[in-house]
């Protein structure tokens, strides 16, 4: 009987859904900067929750730090946002500001790059 | 020329960077930035250092006030070190507008500031403050005057609302506050009081961690020598490989090793900007989370994924695999040309 229990209770599942990357990583948010040519830079964008429009956010971000970007689709990232310039204190602002940002929970959020 | 003037300017700039150490894991440049001249080195340290001095004095003096308090009065809780004689009768003046209605509101539940003020006058402050804040509460301030008369000959002791400040011991923190004290507030004043009066405790149990820090050079034009890598991976017992991946990974570009087993970087960086990275490296990477030595181990465990474990108190964690993410495609007509 008692072996029976055990059975039911697959070990490897459960580690899956702890310790799969593959969830967090949707929730995280990950902002990134690559390098262009001379000091310019590109501020990369992804992991944005599903619930909120990425072109109403995109369209937010370029009318508010004054650059250009876009959108793009990305296979395994899905939905990134493409920021001229080094825009990540901006971004990382926006998404975590209560008020008059998206009110995400900072913890959630990476920002990658010197 | 050009060169070696931007590598100069680059040093000069560098330094700088280097100096700060207020994190807690810190590349810290003493002693060993030789290369960068020795003349200078001296001040940038003595800065660096500068901040973490005047807790430890500020700690030193808490000590004293502690103890010529305690002289003063045993009762004195053990936590309301950290404030001057002087910083505390300027507490008691603005506690005691607030003050007396605090002990009658203690039995409500609900508690603002409260001091057992040691002067008469400021007594009196209270007394009127709390005709003016209700009539409800008269009764409470008749008593409250009695006890409070008693309370402060027996000790400073001030409450504020349910968190009351914990270095002058108000509030709940007050010595002979019979109110249960949540796990979490204990534990917060236990690191608090730690910092302040033992901050080498708080930090690793060893001193500050320290490696050399990163020596960058460019070279040409778009390139970054970081060129004590295996230096710095050695000091952290880390494969280069690894901080390599990491390196590349953060700062979203790619690289190769030369023949001098520096790390020729694309991109242009600067060495705060690696510093920056290492420095993440090491919290994520080095230290143990538990203990914060950095004398760690990381290999790979059972099933693909990396643990580190670490030698100082025997703890396992596993960390996450390096991931490079999504990198935007850059300069399209570059790529064609090679």
């Amino acid at each position: 009987m008692s072996i029976e229990n055990l059975k039911s209770f697959d070990p490897f599942a459960e580690a899956d859904d702890d310790t799969g990357d593959i969830k967090k990583v949707e929730n995280h948010i990950h902002i990134r900067i690559q390098q262009r040519n001379g000091r310019k830079s590109l501020t990369t964008v992804t992991g944005l929750p599903a619930k909120f429009d990425p072109g109403k956010i995109l369209t937010f971000f370029r009318k508010e730090f004054a650059c250009n970007g876009n959108k793009v689709n990305d296979e395994k990232a899905g939905e990134v946002i493409q920021l001229q310039g080094d825009q990540r204190k901006k971004v990382l602002d926006f998404l975590v500001d209560k008020k008059s940002g998206l009110g995400l929970n900072p913890d959630n959020i990476t920002v990658h790059g010197a | 020329m050009d060169n070696q003037v931007q590598d100069q300017i680059e040093r000069k700039a560098s330094r700088k960077s280097v100096a700060f150490t207020d994190e807690q894991l810190v590349v810290e440049t003493d002693g060993s930035i030789t290369i960068m001249s020795a003349a200078e080195e001296p001040k940038e340290t003595a800065l660096s250092h500068t901040p973490r001095t005047p807790p430890l004095s500020a700690a030193l003096g808490a000590f004293a006030d502690n103890s010529s308090q305690a002289a003063a009065d045993e009762l004195a809780p053990p936590e309301d070190g950290g404030l001057d004689l002087s910083l505390l009768k300027k507490k008691k003046k603005k506690k005691k507008v607030e003050g007396a209605d605090a002990d009658a509101e203690a039995e409500d539940g609900a508690a603002p500031a409260e001091d057992g003020g040691l002067d008469l006058t400021m007594k009196k402050k209270k007394k009127k403050v709390k005709k003016a804040e209700g009539a409800e509460e008269d009764e409470f301030t008749a008593k409250l005057k009695q006890l409070e008369v008693k309370d402060a000959e027996e000790a400073e002791e001030a409450v504020q609302e349910d968190e009351g400040d914990m270095e002058t011991g108000t509030g709940v923190w007050t010595h002979d506050e019979s109110k249960t004290i949540p796990y979490t507030m204990l534990l917060s004043r236990f690191f608090t009081v730690l910092s302040q009066k033992n901050p080498d405790h708080s930090l690793s149990g060893t001193k500050s961690y320290k490696i050399p820090p990163p020596q960058c050079m460019r070279e040409g034009n778009r390139k970054t020598v970081f060129a004590n890598i295996a230096d710095i991976s050695k000091r952290m017992k880390r494969t280069e490989e690894h901080l390599t991946a990491y390196l590349f990974a953060e700062l979203g570009t790619n690289g190769s090793v030369d023949g001098n087993r520096r790390l020729v970087i694309k991109g242009r960086f600067q060495q705060k900007q690696i510093e920056n990275v290492v420095r993440k490296y090491i919290i994520e990477y080095v230290t143990c989370k538990t203990c914060r030595s950095p004398d760690t181990e990381l290999n790979k465990g059972e099933n693909r994924l990396y643990f580190i474990t670490c030698n100082n108190c025997g703890s396992r964690r596993s960390v996450t695999a390096i991931k490079t993410g999504f990198s935007a495609q850059i300069g399209k007509r570059k790529k064609m040309q090679g």
